[in-house]
């Protein structure tokens, strides 16, 4: 853990910046998110307080800092509310998707033959489905099962990521499956249980953080046409950005822009900002991008002209000890 | 014919003088090659031996120029008179694979798989003689892959249709299409087996004389150096302890080191193992003095305050052998030291914790 | 039948032994298994390991010798006939018969050393939990107990003090340090018998000796057999008790090293001696080197494996087609381009000469330029074998068509201390 950190700290130039600015706006929304009961003025389905229903579609003001929509409901409370819904829901299809494609992909890589070639095709049929359709079926057909509140929508997202993680994860077993050191540990007695737990494991899922943060990125666009189409998350279960898009549109012809500015906003920059970590962390951590930012040499005596420029970009070539 | 037998000293074709030859690396400047100075003249071969990391591969592509950003060199270099360091990167770089040459370890870095050996040939002449017509590329082309042995039936074949040996020998053949003046051979023959290792370097001495190129042959097996070159350069750490004629410095090594780098080689002959205990050190921060002080079991305390300067010291052969040593130079009555710093140096005991 | 003879109990066996792959080969092999060619790693190899020995393995690539090593443990599965492991104590077991969890039960009395002690270590793993996995997996000590037992072996490879080893990652050690890893890790169940796989030639120079210095250490204190695979004759000579020469699957000599160093007898094993460089300032370049290279081991020259490059080849060796492909090759690198074309038109494509056979057609400008043109290759060198291995010659309408004397293989035959594959030492005769 602590290796990575080192790592990521080492990270310069535009790669940093760019994992800054996504890490900040996530923790942002993560923010939103935990505290919402106690930053949100009001509840995500109250159209009233104190017994006085809002006024519709209210401008933003110092009652409605963002204002109100045709249901009555406060748009920043909606807005925090819905980070709440968002990450709820990324988090949890994210973590179904990785716990079924990640072994499933570490078995058949190392199983090979008739499994493999099965589950393989299996996997390319879903992913070649497009991803919003297949995640409309799954929605449909979880309808009737387990409702449609935040768990169904997750589920209906973790159907559309498992052959995503099942892919990289298998390929990469693929090739360390023939590594020296998972032969030597065959040679140890060792298993097929205890070489893909404890050999194959800790060494084909290097790529895994970075796709489950593009991956939430999305999964949250998926979750917001979702809504958007209406299959998605009810206005009663939760508050959901895409939803209030959709309700938004009308009014937004008729000149009334804050309902669907700010949910749309905020799905925008979540999405960004996940983008940005995903894409800050691939720097970071793939061997084959990672560039430190060096001086070049210099022979110091005086003779010698200084080069001009400052810094220079080097591949990082302390990956393993030098034999 | 080797420089011995001709006798008289010849105008060099490479000549190196204090060169230097840092990486940019996070700690500061990697100090692969820290002052290195020899020459090799027309048609001889020069060995470069060493361990892992004594900087003997840099040396040998810094002399092409082929460094990584942020490095740079130092000192001068001069290739048929002219100092390559001072030329523009345009003008140094048309020297690479015409004047100067490069054989690498492993063939296929060389050979594009997609491209047909012929075409090899054909973009190799295209660049550094463009005036020459196809009929003459042919046939330039197929007279050095006879040199090497190649028949000239498999002329238009792929490079993954030859085994590895016969692709080290296009290779060879490639660099030396173009007539270079100097060639580098890195580690030519480490990849392959002791049969083809030894055709190789045969063929290496046949285009010698049928070329007249010098050569610099670096590898760390020592028992190809006895065999196929002239002279012998040892190199640790970033710097040249020991050159001079390969016989002469194989039979008397002069240098501690080269003595026990010697003595640790398991040969034919070898009847009790030895090592040298420790590792080659961290070429950023390398130690004060002598650089293989702490590892020498000759050290004195003058070793670890001053560098010894390289002065000649035994044998007549082809100049004499040069090396920077201390010891080897009290030994020759060179060395002016004081009682004091003549005294055994106290060397901390090396573990296995500091191990190569 | 294992070339083991006379004195030493065995502790391996390997019996006839053969292990053989299936090349992938295009699309319509694998539609339709048609032209699916085999790669005869190891082709019928019988020799016994005795108890206490070291016996070297030496080959160069392509010989077989590192699948043998893995065939040795079950990491490679025996086409046809056996390996026998025959322990101290307890029944014998037939390590090419076992299967799952009764061959992995097996790996604590066999293991393995490997050429590349970075590849040989998970990178994700302490040196603690690398080195007491075996432990772990076979159930033989948990918590404590393991970790002492860690300790144990690493002080035993030399990594004193072992705490400061522990906890390191492989990428923390040098490449003599890991190895000594790989070894400490080899020996913790105490196995008998060690299959070292080129152990020191991807090391520095200056730590070879030390950790061949450590493998005979460990051999003396802890009882054990070892089979030492290298193409390194050097180091074999040095560290060997016997030592067998494999060449393309087959062991074409094994004896006493003193014997083979001091007269080898294979034309191979003398062109191996005569090629090991040397730090001898005598020494020069060997002259009179074996043409060619190892050939492809889906496709074996025809009788003794060796005969296409021997320059003591007899007229019975097992001449073919290849072999006068190779001779009319060579003799065109030697020509001028102009002589070369000419004869280029006479003789035609050389493609029909790659398929093994004893009957050759060649030729397509007649017959009588064809023959000028043999007679003018045979006239360059007349000594060359080929020759006497043509039966006859006969005049077709476009060339010629050759009948050259086939041959099988020779099988290994007792010649004074040891025993050999080659025709030049027949089988009854004694040979001194």
């Amino acid at each position: 853990m602590l290796r990575l950190a080192r790592r990521l700290w080492g990270t310069k130039g535009l790669a940093r910046w760019i994992l800054l600015i996504g890490i900040v706006i996530t923790a942002i929304f993560v923010i939103l998110a935990i505290f919402a009961p106690w930053i949100a003025p009001y509840g995500f389905a109250q159209n009233r307080v104190d017994g006085a229903k809002f006024v519709k579609l209210a401008h933003p003001s110092g009652e409605h800092w963002l204002g109100t929509n045709d249901q009555f409901y406060d748009i920043w409370s909606r807005v925090i509310w819905g980070a709440r819904t968002a990450l709820e829901v990324i988090l949890l299809s994210v973590f179904f998707s990785l716990i079924v494609g990640v072994p499933l992909g570490l078995l058949s890589g190392y199983a090979g033959r008739a499994t493999d070639k099965l589950l393989v095709f299996v996997m390319d049929a879903l992913y070649a489905f497009p991803s919003l359709l297949l995640a409309i079926v799954m929605a449909f057909l979880l309808n009737a099962k387990v409702g449609n509140g935040v768990v169904a929508a997750a589920l209906s997202l973790t159907v559309v990521y498992i052959p995503q993680y099942f892919r990289v994860v298998r390929n990469t077993t693929v090739s360390v499956r023939e590594a020296t050191f998972v032969e030597a540990a065959r040679a140890l007695g060792a298993g097929p249980v205890t070489i893909m737990r404890r050999y194959l494991f800790g060494n084909v899922v290097q790529s895994v953080p970075v796709i489950g943060t593009l991956n939430a990125a999305d999964a949250l666009g998926t979750l917001a046409s979702l809504g958007f189409l209406g299959l998605g998350i009810q206005p009663t279960e939760a508050s959901e950005w895409g939803y209030d898009l959709n309700r938004a549109l009308d009014d937004a012809q008729a000149g009334t822009w804050w309902p669907a500015l700010f949910p749309g906003l905020a799905i925008v920059l979540l999405i960004t900002a996940l983008t940005f970590v995903g894409e800050g962390l691939n720097e970071s951590l793939n061997p084959a991008l990672v560039r430190r930012r060096v001086k070049p040499a210099r022979f110091d005596r005086e003779d010698v002209p200084v080069l001009a420029g400052d810094e220079v970009e080097v591949p990082d070539l302390s990956g393993g000890g030098t034999r | 014919m080797t420089m011995l037998q001709k006798g008289m000293p010849k105008e060099p074709v490479i000549a190196a003088e204090d060169l230097r030859v840092w990486y940019a690396g996070p700690a500061g400047p990697v100090r692969a090659v820290d002052g290195v100075s020899f020459e090799v003249a027309k048609g001889e071969i020069l060995g470069l031996v060493g361990e892992s990391g004594c900087g003997k591969s840099t040396l040998g592509r810094g002399l092409l120029g082929l460094l990584p950003d942020g490095a740079a060199r130092d000192g001068s270099l001069l290739v048929g008179g002219r100092d390559v360091l001072a030329m523009s990167p345009k003008e140094a770089r048309r020297l690479r694979g015409g004047e100067l040459g490069m054989i690498f370890q492993e063939p296929l870095t060389r050979l594009n798989p997609l491209m047909r050996i012929s075409d090899h040939f054909a973009e190799t002449l295209k660049v550094h003689e463009p005036r020459l017509s196809r009929k003459e590329i042919e046939r330039r082309a197929l007279e050095a892959l006879r040199v090497v042995g190649i028949p000239p039936t498999r002329f238009r074949a792929y490079p993954h249709e030859f085994s590895g040996g016969m692709r080290q020998r296009i290779m060879i053949a490639l660099t030396l299409v173009v007539r270079p003046a100097f060639v580098v051979a890195d580690e030519p023959t480490t990849a392959l087996d002791v049969l083809v290792e030894a055709q190789i370097i045969r063929n290496l001495h046949e285009l010698r004389s049928e070329f007249d190129t010098a050569m610099l042959l670096i590898t760390h097996n020592l028992g190809i150096v006895a065999e196929a070159c002239d002279r012998v350069a040892v190199m640790y750490a970033g710097r040249i302890l020991e050159i001079g004629d390969a016989r002469e410095v194989f039979a008397n090594p002069q240098h501690s080191y080269t003595r026990e780098l010697l003595r640790s080689v398991i040969s034919l002959e070898t009847d009790g193992l030895h090592y040298i205990d420790g590792a080659p050190p961290d070429l950023v921060a390398p130690p004060s003095g002598c650089r293989f002080h702490p590892r020498c079991p000759d050290a004195m305390v003058v070793c670890a305050q001053r560098s010894p300067e390289e002065k000649v010291v035994a044998g007549t052969a082809g100049g004499g052998t040069r090396v920077a040593c201390w010891a080897a130079e009290r030994r020759a009555g060179v060395a002016d030291l004081g009682p004091e710093e003549s005294r055994p140096l106290e060397r901390e005991a090396i573990s296995v914790a500091d191990e190569a | 039948m294992a070339a083991g003879g006379d004195g030493g109990d065995l502790v391996v066996e390997l019996a006839d032994l053969s292990v053989h792959y299936q090349l992938a080969g295009g699309a319509l092999t694998r539609l339709f298994g048609v032209g699916a060619r085999t790669v005869k790693a190891v082709d019928g190899v019988s020799v016994g390991l005795r108890r206490g020995e070291v016996l070297g393995v030496v080959g160069e690539s392509g010989s077989g010798k590192t699948t043998l090593g893995r065939a040795l443990l079950g990491l490679a599965p025996a086409t046809a006939g056996s390996i026998t492991y025959r322990p101290r104590s307890g029944p014998a077991r037939v390590v090419s018969e076992l299967r799952g969890a009764a061959l992995r039960r097996l790996r604590t009395d066999l293991q393995m050393v490997f050429q590349d002690p970075t590849a040989a270590l998970n990178p994700s793993m302490t040196i603690v939990e690398a080195v007491g996995d075996p432990l772990r997996i076979h159930g033989v000590a948990q918590g404590e107990e393991r970790r002492r037992l860690v300790v144990e072996a690493l002080e035993r490879v030399g990594l004193a003090p072992a705490e400061q080893f522990l906890d390191k990652y492989p990428s923390d050690l040098s490449g003599g340090q890991k190895q000594r890893v790989v070894i400490a890790r080899a020996i913790i169940l105490g196995p008998e018998v060690l299959i070292a796989d080129e152990p020191i030639s991807m090391l520095d120079m200056s730590v070879r000796a030390k950790i061949l210095e450590l493998m005979l250490d460990l051999k003396r204190d802890l009882g054990l057999s070892y089979v030492y695979i290298t193409h390194d004759l050097a180091s074999a000579k040095f560290f060997c008790d016997r030592i067998a020469i494999m060449y393309l699957g087959r062991i074409v000599e094994i004896g006493p090293t003193a014997e083979i160093f001091a007269h080898p007898r294979h034309p191979y094993t003398q062109a191996l001696l005569a090629a090991v460089p040397e730090p001898d300032p005598d020494r020069t370049v060997a002259r009179d080197l074996p043409r060619g290279e190892i050939p492809d081991a889906a496709a074996p020259p025809l009788g003794c494996a060796f005969h296409p490059r021997c320059n003591q080849a007899t007229p019975s060796c097992g001449w073919e087609s290849r072999d006068l492909r190779t001779l009319l090759e060579e003799h065109w690198t030697r020509v001028h381009p102009d002589q070369y074309a000419a004869e280029r038109a006479v003789v035609g494509d050389l493609g029909a000469l790659d398929e093994p056979a004893t009957t050759i057609e060649v030729g397509v400008g007649g017959a009588d330029q064809v023959r000028a043109i043999l007679d003018r290759i045979r006239a360059e060198n007349p000594h060359e074998p080929l020759w006497q291995g043509v039966k006859s010659i006969e005049d077709t309408a476009a060339g010629l068509r050759l009948h050259l004397r086939g041959g099988t293989g020779p099988a290994l035959r007792r010649a004074g201390g040891v025993e050999v594959a080659c025709v030049l030492y027949p089988p009854d005769a004694t040979n001194a």
